[in-house]
């Protein structure tokens, strides 16, 4: 999913990476691109992880995992980190999910259940000033529950902000029509899809439509 | 001469007093001034209002002032991590308040506090319940929730350098909420690892400008959180 997420990243952008699978983006750049990775806590040119046991406590990604930084790389302050992010000075974002409607809505960050500690981060604010937000995460929950829906039934991220959703079945753009597909994974159909879809899915051929991008 | 140092953590938050708001840079460990929140604890004073990106680890630092029953409410924006275990602990008893707040919002809340600002619009969180109860309002055909600018009694921040102005330098991602709080905090107390003289650090690359800070102690080796828990260290 990773590998076939940074296919899709421009040559030259300036991306921020969500915790987790997303984070793998970075160890899939295309030979001949070059990207310049933001991580929210401070770092424009973010390197890779120094490697086990190695690296210092004090440079660290969001994800609070030890990096390194890249020959010309910046530090900087939290405000000026998010004025990037909200100043719509980044190309582009790659986020996990718990639900993504087929409006483009996005849910990541509370499943909202009673004992749970609600923590955000900086998810809300990513949505809100990245001009691409592009989506990695299982076509399905552990017990099968599709993660691809009409409407969410956890807390919202954000309504209207994700383009491209890359799952371990297919890719798929969020449209005005609702979900395209776009892509299918090795070996698997259109219906295995669609029956691991919880909203209306659009096969490939039937319509030309382009991902959302917000301006 | 103005000479800002201060001998130590302890000086340093003397008059931190009870039921005051208290801003604690750092991001995770990064940043994190471990020995001023060591000394705040071993001061005692209690019912207070911390800012925090998070909650801290293990039992110490952020982590073990939570646990002394000290904090009253949290105001951050990822209470949870890895080896975070007595805020979740404590919250889910009722014992400790949360306010939950995006972490961009977060800082510019803190930035705007600082720089005189009562109060911004920003995009993040429209739509979603971290919005709800809150002002909105259109501007060029899009909504923007309105967010309050945060200051503070004490601000405790750990620096790489600082000179006896108060001048300071930071190291890498340990800059993070720092230079933010140190603006908007009425007392700011900094830990650096090196006091240097006055002229020592260069004007063109000072980070956060001495105006805005009151002390400064020297801790020359700080401790760093993830060795603290690691080795099973429990503060006090």
């Amino acid at each position: 999913m990773a590998e076939r997420a940074a296919l899709d990243i421009p040559d030259g952008s300036y991306v921020n990476l969500g915790i987790g699978i997303p984070e793998l983006v970075a160890a899939h750049v295309p030979e001949g691109r070059e990207f310049i990775y933001h991580t929210e806590n401070g770092l424009l040119g973010m390197g890779p992880s120094p490697g086990p046991g190695r690296g210092e406590p004090e440079l660290i990604n969001a994800g609070k995992k030890r990096v390194t930084a890249l020959p010309g790389a910046s530090y900087f302050h939290h405000a000026d980190s998010f004025a990037m992010i909200r100043g719509g000075h980044l190309d582009l974002c790659v986020l996990g999910a718990l639900q993504v409607a087929e409006t483009g809505d996005l849910a990541n960050w509370s499943t909202g259940a009673p004992d749970a500690i609600p923590a955000v981060g900086g998810a809300m604010d990513l949505v809100a000033g990245v001009r691409t937000i592009f989506v990695i995460t299982q076509h399905v929950t552990r017990d099968g529950t599709p993660k691809l829906v009409t409407a969410c039934t956890y807390p919202l991220t954000s309504p209207g902000v994700v383009s491209r959703i890359f799952t371990d079945l297919a890719v798929v753009d969020v449209t005005a029509d609702g979900f395209q597909l776009t892509e299918l994974a090795p070996d698997v159909s259109y219906e295995y899809v669609a029956e691991r879809t919880g909203a209306p899915l659009i096969p490939m051929d039937s319509s030309v439509s382009k991902a959302r991008s917000r301006s | 001469m103005i000479d800002k140092t201060v001998a130590s953590p302890a000086e340093a938050v003397a008059d931190i007093f009870d039921g005051s708001t208290v801003m604690i840079g750092g991001f995770g460990e990064a940043g994190s001034p471990i020995e001023l929140i060591h000394a705040l604890i071993d001061r005692g004073a209690t019912g207070l209002t911390v800012v925090n990106n998070n909650t801290g680890s293990g039992e110490v630092g952020l982590a073990a002032l939570i646990k002394a029953g000290r904090v009253a409410k949290m105001i951050c924006s990822y209470p949870r991590t890895a080896n975070s275990r007595v805020f979740p602990e404590l919250y889910r008893s009722g014992r400790v308040d949360l306010e939950l707040v995006p972490q961009g919002t977060l800082a510019e809340r803190i930035r705007a506090g600082g720089a005189g600002v009562p109060a911004f619009y920003t995009p993040s969180s429209v739509g979603t319940p971290l919005a709800h109860g809150k002002e909105t309002r259109e501007f060029d055909g899009r909504e923007y929730v309105m967010e309050r600018g945060l200051t503070a009694d004490f601000s405790l921040v750990k620096a790489k350098a600082a000179d006896p102005h108060g001048n300071l330098l930071f190291n890498k991602t340990a800059r993070n909420f720092s230079p933010l709080m140190a603006m908007a905090g009425k007392v700011v107390a900094v830990q650096a690892d090196a006091v240097v003289a006055i002229g020592g650090i260069d004007p063109e690359c000072v980070v956060t400008p001495g105006i805005f800070v009151t002390r400064v102690v020297e801790v020359a080796d700080p401790a760093q959180e993830s060795d603290l828990v690691a080795s099973g260290v429990s503060y006090p």
